[in-house]
């Protein structure tokens, strides 16, 4: 017993030794405004751009950010490729099994429809959503409608646009700005639907003391109300606040 | 400062020298993989020639998105895993905990404290063998055809003068081949240079990624040029340059297959011949 709990000590001594002296990388899909895109001069930035940079100053950690295809983001991340997943990624009793989030960094917030036109029955439509979110394994168990998948947002907005899909399911945050700007062109149809438990950031189940330093940071925002200022500035003031 | 000028504008033409960097540092390795795998599945020892036509078979049999999403990352894990026996002998924390796949920072590849620049030439370089492994696959199977085609009376008159196994491999085998071998390595050069998509997989940005990237429509909140949808003008001008690409490489093949020809007892052959 006593050996184990002296390994367990070294381990995590000299694996907080390497974590002091090392970068960690942030690794996000850069294709989600306004959660994470990339900007004219070709850096990530957004809501997660602020919110992650802010989190590693307060734990004192250098920070680089990576971009990395949504359908490899997990098998990336539990190689080792980078060390935090930060893309709007919702925190779900599935990927739970594989990775381990820390508290949520926006509250549960809605998902929600958009489409064309208003007079869509949305339970036999064909609705776009993106592979492997929380939206498409929604759409998946609804009888009735057809579920097209595609592998970026902006490819199931553009779907929607076309007529290739009558409605597209996305987070509301992501849809606010598409018809917002679309000039009436785009409007949401039916309710809003709850889904997921919030956005958290996801790491290693392996690297425990990493995401305690992010998860005591994200407290630490939920505090001093600076996440709900960042809440509002980048997500807008209808989005759930904290 | 212009919208065609723009940061990220720049990134989508350096994605053009990346692209031909990867088809230039490529094409010659996986040639080499072919070949190693040709003469292995022709060699006279049982189990090299178990091991040339199993690499032959297993590799064309897997789909080319399998082989980047998984083979990758098992290299890379393959890696690091050496690199944690030699480096870290004193670590008592499994590697495999659950999914996680944890090795001593020591044994990172690269280390997680080094640049940006050399994860990017890292990602590189395992794109580069992984494409080599995967069309060096096709390319055994074309030489491996290519050697038969060579007219048999050539080997045995090589024979007849007395020259040994290796001697006539190298001598009178290979150098004929290449002419029947280059229509099925032209196909495969023309399908390598738009496998290119493939290494965003990797976190590679390529030509297609940017265009898609580029052309998504914008709204004004997050650019300073927003715009619909121009997905189609950014595929448009990539179409244009993989049909000029295409259309250099014929010209080169076929001046290849020009000079490949000269002097060799095909129709070809003959028809230069009788031409001079």
């Amino acid at each position: 017993m006593n050996k184990i709990l002296f390994g367990t000590a070294a381990l995590a001594m000299s694996a907080s030794m390497a974590l002091a002296q090392d970068v960690v990388r942030l690794g996000t899909e850069g294709a989600y405004p306004p959660y994470n895109f990339i900007n004219d001069a070709g850096e990530v930035d957004g809501f997660e751009r602020a919110l992650g940079d802010e989190l590693c100053s307060r734990a004192e950690l250098t920070c680089e950010w990576v971009t990395n295809d949504w359908d490899s983001i997990i098998p990336n991340l539990v190689s080792g490729n980078y060390d935090a997943i930060i893309a709007g990624m919702s925190i779900t009793p599935e990927r739970e099994e594989v990775v381990a989030f820390t508290q949520n960094y926006t509250p549960p917030s809605p998902s929600a429809y958009a489409a064309t036109t208003d007079g869509i029955d949305l339970d036999t439509a064909v609705i776009a959503a993106q592979t492997g979110t929380i939206q498409s394994a929604h759409v998946a168990t609804m009888e009735g409608a057809t579920l097209v998948e595609y592998p970026s947002p902006d490819e199931t907005v553009a779907a929607m646009k076309s007529g290739e899909a009558d409605a597209v399911l996305s987070d509301k945050d992501y849809l606010i700005p598409v018809v917002e700007e679309s000039g009436g062109a785009v409007m949401f149809v039916g309710d809003d639907v709850p889904l997921g438990g919030g956005i958290g950031m996801a790491f290693r189940q392996s690297d425990p003391e990493l995401r305690e330093k992010f998860d005591a940071a994200i407290q630490s925002m939920k505090d001093d109300g600076t996440l709900n200022a960042m809440i509002v500035e980048y997500l807008g003031e209808d989005s759930p606040k904290f | 400062m212009c919208y065609l000028t723009t940061g990220k504008h720049m990134a989508f033409y350096g994605s053009f020298g990346t692209v031909l960097l990867l088809l230039a540092i490529t094409a010659p390795v996986a040639l080499a993989f072919g070949f190693g795998g040709a003469m292995a599945a022709r060699s006279r020892v049982a189990p090299l020639r178990w091991l040339g036509k199993a690499y032959i078979a297993v590799v064309r049999g897997v789909p080319d998105i399998a082989f980047f999403l998984f083979f990758v990352i098992a290299l890379d894990q393959l890696f690091e895993w050496l690199r944690h026996q030699a480096k870290c002998p004193d670590w008592d924390a499994a590697i495999r905990q659950g999914n996680d796949f944890v090795v001593c920072p020591a044994a990172k590849l690269p280390l997680s404290s080094s640049p940006q620049i050399w994860h990017e030439a890292y990602g590189f370089s395992l794109a580069v063998l992984t494409f080599a492994i995967v069309f060096g696959a096709f390319a055994a199977n074309v030489l491996f055809g290519a050697m038969k085609a060579v007219p048999r009376a050539q080997l045995e008159t090589a024979e007849a003068y007395g020259m040994s196994h290796r001697q006539t491999f190298w001598r009178i085998l290979v150098p004929q081949m290449w002419v029947y071998a280059l229509p099925g390595l032209s196909n495969l050069w023309m399908v390598l240079i738009k496998a290119t998509p493939l290494l965003f997989l990797l976190g590679i940005e390529d030509i297609v990624y940017w265009a898609r990237e580029l052309g998504g429509s914008k709204t004004p909140r997050f650019t300073d040029y927003p715009h619909g949808d121009w997905r189609v003008y950014y595929f448009g001008a990539l179409l244009v340059f993989y049909l000029c690409f295409t259309r250099v490489s014929e010209i080169v093949l076929g001046r290849v297959m020009k000079r490949l020809t000269h002097g060799q007892a095909t129709m070809g052959g003959e028809a230069q011949r009788k031409a001079a």
